[in-house]
């Protein structure tokens, strides 16, 4: 008990030195926390899909079209259950700046395919009725004020023109992973505009959404979806919902791994930033280091005293910076919600926050219990006074 | 007559140096000598002759180069570090020119500190700790910090600090060094006390004659070697 007693108010006993060091560990673990939270909402659609949800599109890229006439072959498919088809619309809401994603879809199979996304029956009701009506998330919705029956009106860039919209519903996410950022429409309000004014451009979609019937089934239906359209004009490319999602991470892995390096450079820099304070403090104290071995306490107990205020330390700051992480990362969600639709601390972060303020402290605390223990009494007993 | 006095530190032909780098700096050369059971004894000579060395060995805080120490019944030339820590504890009390108090500690829990050693439960340290700090007059400071008190009541402190775990010998390093000439009369009257008093054998290193004064053998050191004076003190 005196060994704690001693270890945690040597720990504070230096009150500038101990702040300063314990601010720096928090505003450390504050960043690491956000930059792992970017990293994971960069995840998020990965983690939000579903096995059971099978993506198709052209073999060639995402960007070709695939014609509206798969729609009814894909169904006679043994194991679909569900199937739904959509663009993305690319549209942009008064200036470019204002940026979120805009799909033009089947709406009815595809609110069945996409349980998360929740409307009440009457706002559903309302947006499947009205073929110039459309749906926007909760936190889209209410960052740009709109409200139900409100007409909007988005540029076209993949087509040209402006696209006004009614809003017939704001859907609310079931889970907290559920992106509540998107804008859907009717893709009948899209191709009959197309049969106007660009025929070749009408009657074809970007992408099916394809559920099974069981999702063990899953890498057939893709299979047997892929050969129905072998040698095909269109040939498709059929995967999970995850994997589809993934693909689209992996064409950001660098900006990821970058980001990934960063973190763990922050914690390398106030790893140094530890290791140089505690190395201050035990050259201050070896003289009562060397007191204590002199009374009898053995190196096991210095080693619990260095180490011990080495953890009392980098623990004080990465709770403190524990604690900032939720309102920073609603700050930051909130102004980047169209980049991040999810942007929540995850436990996992929380965990490796512990396990690198856990890390800081061990590195930090090495050497100078090495130094403290090794020192002669006699030389240490010399550097008092 | 007078009765023979028990033999509680034997000290034979004692060397010892030091190495800097390549350099290997003799300190003491063929030291021998006896301490009796009740004794106060001074050791003096001049910067640098090896006093405070040879209190190192005798306290078991430093490595003989050669020869023997027998303190009680205990060779501690032949103990590891680990059984040397164990006998300081049970065996030596340590004044220091400096006082060496924990700073984060208040007085009584420095002075509590040594009892964490033994197998004392928290209310017999405790009542231990208070009764030491009483008889060096400091039951009053007991919750005040180091950096709270003069240089001679933190001197009272580890005086109380070395006696409470009742040692076979107190070692003092320039115990009154630091100290005004007041505080240094009070410190050495203290230790006079604990030796007629309490029968503490009791070894001082110094330089200072007056503190030399105070004890009842004197032996001096010159370049590491003892002098071959062996009579009560002439001071």
């Amino acid at each position: 008990m005196m060994i704690l007693k001693i270890l945690f108010r040597n720990a504070f006993h230096n009150k500038l030195r101990s702040g300063l060091t314990i601010l720096g560990i928090a505003v450390a673990i504050l960043a690491f926390g956000l930059l792992r939270t970017v990293i994971d909402s960069w995840y998020a659609g990965v983690e939000a899909a579903s096995t059971s949800r099978l993506v198709t599109r052209n073999a060639i890229s995402i960007i070709f079209p695939l014609p509206i006439s798969y729609n009814e072959k894909i169904r006679q498919i043994e194991g679909v259950k569900m199937v739904s088809y959509g663009n993305w619309f690319g549209g942009v809401y008064i200036d470019e700046k204002n940026f979120f994603p805009n799909f033009c879809v089947e709406p009815k199979t595809y609110l069945d395919i996409y349980p998360e996304f929740v409307l009440s029956p009457a706002e559903k009701k309302a947006f499947l009725a009205d073929r110039k009506g459309f749906v926007a998330g909760r936190k889209l919705a209410k960052k740009y004020g709109w409200r139900i029956g409100d007409t909007i009106t988005l540029k076209g860039t993949i087509f040209p023109g402006n696209w006004d919209f009614v809003l017939r519903g704001v859907y609310h996410g079931r889970d907290d992973t559920t992106d509540e950022t998107q804008f859907y429409f009717h893709w009948a309000y899209l191709n009959e505009t197309m049969k106007k004014v660009s025929p070749p451009r009408a009657e074809q979609v970007g992408f099916y959404m394809i559920t099974v019937t069981r999702p063990d089934l899953s890498s057939d239906v893709a299979l047997a979806v892929d050969k129905t359209f072998k040698n095909s004009l269109a040939e498709t490319l059929t995967e999970t919902e995850k994997a589809f999602n993934q693909g689209f991470i992996a064409m950001s892995g660098a900006i990821v791994t970058a980001i990934q390096m960063v973190s763990f450079v922050v914690i390398f820099i106030i790893m140094a930033v530890v290791a140089n304070t505690m190395a201050m403090t035990t050259r201050e104290r070896i003289g009562d280091y060397a007191i204590m071995k002199t009374l009898g306490f053995g190196g096991r107990d210095i080693t619990i005293l260095i180490f011990g205020e080495s953890l009392v330390m980098t623990l004080t700051g990465c709770l403190t910076g524990m604690a900032l992480t939720f309102p920073a990362a609603q700050a930051f969600g909130h102004t980047l919600a169209t980049f991040f639709p999810v942007f929540r601390v995850s436990g996992e972060t929380l965990c490796l926050d512990i396990a690198a303020a856990v890390l800081i402290a061990c590195f930090a605390a090495i050497i100078p219990t090495r130094q403290a223990i090794r020192i002669g009494i006699a030389d240490g007993l010399r550097r008092v006074g | 007559m007078e009765e023979q006095k028990r033999i509680i530190v034997e000290i034979r032909n004692l060397y010892k140096s030091y190495h800097r780098a390549s350099l290997t700096i003799p300190v003491l050369f063929d030291i021998t000598f006896d301490i009796a059971e009740g004794e106060f004894l001074a050791l003096m000579g001049p910067s640098g002759s090896g006093k405070t060395t040879l209190l190192n060995l005798l306290a078991g805080i430093d490595k003989v180069d050669k020869g023997m120490i027998r303190v009680g019944d205990v060779d501690i030339t032949t103990l590891s570090e680990t059984q040397l820590a164990h006998w300081r504890a049970n065996n030596v009390g340590f004044i220091f020119q400096f006082y060496n108090l924990i700073p984060v500690l208040k007085a009584i829990e420095n002075v509590e500190l040594p009892l964490h050693l033994t197998s004392l439960s928290k209310r017999q340290r405790r009542d231990h700790a208070e009764m030491a700090l009483q008889m060096v007059g400091l039951a009053h400071r007991m919750d005040h910090y180091p950096g709270e008190m003069s240089g001679g009541e933190q001197q009272r402190v580890a005086i109380a600090r070395a006696i409470v775990t009742d040692p076979t010998i107190l070692v003092a390093d320039e115990p009154t060094g630091d100290l005004d000439r007041a505080s240094a009369e009070e410190i050495l009257g203290m230790m006079e006390r604990l030796n007629a008093e309490m029968g503490k054998t009791i070894i001082m290193v110094t330089h200072d004659p007056r503190a030399a004064q105070r004890a009842k053998i004197l032996r001096r050191l010159d370049k590491g070697y003892l002098a071959h004076d062996d009579s009560q003190n002439p001071l």
